[in-house]
């Protein structure tokens, strides 16, 4: 690439292959400086420290009935986390999973049964799914909603009807007692 | 557009549609540049090297920052203890806003010596000129946003110097506050200015380049290019020592912000903005103080910000006070003493700006004032009676003959 | 003329400069701290041991806003005993479900929890004075962590002859002024050290500095060891650079 506009006086030949390594060398340093200090630009992207420590979240369980659910924010995300009830429970584990989307057994979704504990992000386009509160609509399989675009989830948040591809995602969650548990 | 022949299909293709690849031949690997550059004529570059590592450090510092005078001084700290790298990215910034003015400083006087503001480059002076301004606005309005109590007290003097202007000054200053001091709306506006204008000056810029490269570049001669046999390729030649300087520079740079990220700052701006307490030293930021300084000479409101906005406007006038046809110092003995004198008051000017107004710093202060001012009267006086040193006749030529002044310029490009 | 101009030059920054120093406040004597220098890192015991002083003397009156339980990890606190320390000091939080405000043990991701829940709160526990916030302190003054070290240490029982210092007040060597609101806050033997260090005065202030500085640039010994790895890196390649830049301007000559 130098050579194109050495239309000055002619270069000594023994000079060349020098030359030549002097430019790879320093074409390549300088790749290497610009790529490096561009990490730093982008790293600083990636979530912050103080956001990092407050990735997980505790909560009290005890004050939830039977039937009922709450939703508690974690990482910015809502988490729906259902007392079910016996018959929920039933309805989820009957359920033949050659009929799934995504295919996976509700033993697998859950670490006890009464809780069910989901990302309540619908796995179509980031809507949240309606079912919650008693008065929102559950679908037909009596889970959850999306309204954005119609996808209905079961009892054990799986897709059961719509576009969404996959089920409600577990989060990594721990039992720190039987009435409190740790999200994250 | 021109011709050009690439033998890449690809590139010949979008270079008949839009003629990027001609241009850039042209203006940055063809481009004829005179063969005797010394490293002074590398400040450009590093000027421009500079505007974009700040435009690039200032849009991720953007990405974490919130002008809100609640949380403006916590959100800074965010950025130096939180966030990934952060710390390097607000030392890069908050000290290449000095490095970016000490290219500039250094281009400046650059061009002052060897007389690069003189016909025909009276445009691309005077738009190097309106960078400069644009620089000071950006600086200014970037050191109110870490909310210190530098940043409070800088803005509130800075603003209140319009209300010198008579009748209507505060109503202007009001205008500029957005409220009846400096607060959230203030903060907020020089926020949203800080981030525009870079890009301006990065638009006039271009225009400085395409002026430059209209007029095309002087040189340490002064003397206009006769023919090809006084320049050189811009490329490998100049790109290869413009490398080179941003090498240098960056070893300065760098060691500043990893070994001293606070020498040019003041301790007060790690003091959250208080409203209520002035500091009791305020001083701007170092690039600032000669204008500081001559702001304080003048013992009436009014006049002292004429007088300082008056040292700036002048300079756009410079290429038809300095009278003498000459170009480069090199071959005005009388102009080269008074260069160094100006560039000495400059720097007095600095150090008096830097202390407090008391005592001798007044009077040397006021003396430095006038001494700026006479400059440049004198350089119309000096143009009419001072004998020029006889002038090569080519770039070319003296290095031919061995001519002295030729072999200077050699010397000087080698060291 | 060169050297006149030079001389002349000089003349006038000594004339303003003489002047301008007369009026500087004590000198402050020199420390040689650990983190000093390009290659200066933090002595992690020693920032232990001034978090201890900061914990048991200086957090009783000072707060230190910006730094958050989780950042002891730096300190080499595992993270139990971060835990532990946060959960000492109560934080609110809230509302609960029932609307309420509540108080509860702090987490490591919370920031010190301050010693008064506002600043006229600490004025009024503080004879008037306000005890300013920590976090930056070492940065936020001029001679910075030898200036903070001067202050913990320049206090004199008995003012010099001529100056009177009111009630409430004490006379303090580095302090500009000289009159500070802050009784003198360390003692030999204050403190006790786990590891065994001797607890003079000097060394508990020296300790606390280290802390104070640590709390107001986290981020040294990484600058310091990133700086001066980039500067042999950008060293290196400059000189490629400059070889490479010699080796195409020798085919001008």
């Amino acid at each position: 690439m130098a050579d194109t506009s050495t239309s000055a006086s002619g270069t000594p030949p023994e000079g060349e292959s020098r030359r030549d390594f002097l430019l790879y060398a320093a074409s390549a340093v300088g790749v290497a400086g610009t790529a490096l200090a561009v990490w730093p630009l982008i790293h600083s992207m990636n979530p912050a420290a103080d956001t990092l420590a407050l990735s997980s979240t505790e909560v009290d369980l005890s004050s939830i009935a039977v039937g009922q659910a709450i939703t508690v924010t974690w990482r910015g995300k809502p988490v729906f986390i259902r007392h079910r009830t016996d018959e929920e429970i039933e309805a989820a584990r009957k359920v033949d999973l050659a009929e799934l989307r995504d295919p996976e057994t509700d033993d697998k979704r859950v670490k006890k049964a009464e809780w069910l504990i989901l990302v309540g992000i619908c796995t179509h386009l980031g809507c949240i799914p309606m079912g919650q509160k008693a008065s929102d609509p559950k679908g037909e399989y009596g889970g959850w909603f999306c309204p954005c675009h119609g996808s209905a989830y079961d009892t054990s948040g799986r897709i059961r009807k719509g576009p969404a591809p996959l089920n409600l995602a577990v989060p990594t969650y721990t039992f720190l007692t039987d009435t409190s548990v740790r999200i994250g | 557009m021109s011709g050009q022949k690439f033998d890449n299909k690809i590139v010949q293709w979008v270079d008949e549609r839009l003629p990027i690849f001609s241009v850039l031949k042209e203006s940055a690997v063809d481009y004829p540049t005179p063969k005797n550059l010394n490293y002074w004529w590398n400040f450009g570059s590093l000027a421009g090297f500079m505007l974009v590592v700040m435009i690039l450090t200032g849009i991720f510092l953007a990405m974490n920052y919130a002008a809100n005078t609640a949380i403006a001084f916590g959100v800074v700290e965010h950025i130096m203890r939180d966030v990934n790298y952060g710390w390097l990215l607000r030392y890069l910034h908050m000290n290449g806003a000095s490095f970016f003015f000490i290219c500039v400083y250094i281009h400046i006087f650059r061009g002052l010596y060897y007389g690069s503001y003189k016909a025909p480059r009276e445009l691309l002076w005077a738009l190097g000129l309106l960078i400069y301004l644009v620089m000071m606005g950006t600086a200014f309005m970037g050191y109110v946003l870490p909310w210190g109590q530098m940043s409070f007290w800088g803005a509130t003097v800075i603003t209140n110097l319009f209300s010198a202007i008579p009748v209507v000054g505060d109503y202007i200053v009001t205008l500029l506050w957005g409220g009846f001091s400096v607060d959230n709306p203030t903060l907020n506006r020089f926020y949203a200015l800080h981030y525009l204008l870079p890009f301006v000056i990065f638009a006039l810029v271009f225009l400085h380049l395409v002026a430059l490269h209209t007029t095309k570049s002087n040189n340490p001669l002064g003397i206009d290019v006769t023919g090809p046999q006084d320049t050189i390729p811009f490329h490998p030649y100049y790109t290869v020592k413009d490398l080179v300087g941003i090498g240098v520079l960056l070893l300065i740079y760098l060691a500043v912000v990893f070994f001293a990220p606070n020498f040019f700052g003041e301790p007060d701006n790690y003091v959250p903005a208080n409203p209520l307490v002035t500091p009791p030293h305020i001083v701007p930021e170092w690039y600032f103080l000669p204008f500081y300084a001559i702001l304080r000479a003048i013992p009436d409101k009014l006049g002292g910000v004429l007088a300082m906005f008056g040292a700036i406007v002048i300079l756009f006038f410079l290429p038809w006070i300095d009278s003498s046809k000459v170009r480069s110092a090199k071959f005005r003995p009388i102009f080269k003493q008074i260069f160094w004198i100006f560039l000495a008051v400059c720097l007095v000017l600095g150090y008096c700006g830097s202390q407090p107004p008391e005592g001798q710093i007044v009077v040397v202060g006021r003396i430095a004032t006038a001494a700026y001012f006479l400059f440049f009267p004198l350089l119309w006086v000096l143009g009419k009676i001072e004998k020029p040193k006889p002038l090569p006749q080519s770039i070319s030529a003296p290095v031919l003959k061995g001519a002295s002044a030729g072999h200077a310029a050699q010397k000087m490009e080698k060291a | 003329m060169r050297k006149f101009l030079t001389s002349t030059f000089a003349a006038a920054l000594l004339a303003v400069a003489i002047p301008a120093a007369a009026e500087e406040g004590p000198a402050l004597e020199r420390q040689n701290w650990s983190w000093h220098g390009p290659f200066g890192q933090y002595d992690k015991a020693q920032l232990r041991r001034g978090f201890q002083v900061f914990r048991e003397i200086c957090s009783n009156c000072h707060s230190m806003k910006l730094v958050a339980y989780r950042n002891l990890g730096d300190l080499g606190f595992t993270e139990d005993e971060i835990k532990a320390i946060a959960a000492e000091k109560q934080v609110q939080d809230g509302p609960n479900d029932q609307g309420d405000m509540y108080a509860r043990p702090a987490r490591p991701s919370d920031r010190f929890v301050p010693p008064f829940p506002n600043d006229q709160a600490a004025r009024v526990a503080s004879n008037g004075a306000l005890p300013p916030d920590l976090s930056l302190m070492t940065k936020a003054r001029v001679g910075g962590p030898d200036y903070v070290y001067g202050i913990l240490t320049g206090f004199k029982d008995t003012p010099p002859e001529g100056v009177t210092i009111p009630d409430g007040m004490y006379y303090n060597t580095a302090f500009p002024g000289h009159q500070i609101a802050m009784p003198p806050p360390v003692n030999d033997d204050q403190v006790t050290y786990a590891d065994g260090t001797k607890a003079t005065k000097e060394q508990i202030s020296k300790d606390a500095v280290a802390f104070l500085n640590w709390a107001a640039e986290p981020e040294l010994d990484q600058r310091h060891s990133l700086g001066v790895k980039t500067l042999i890196f950008v060293f290196v390649m400059t000189i490629l650079f400059y070889a490479l830049k010699r080796k195409i301007w020798a085919r001008l000559h």
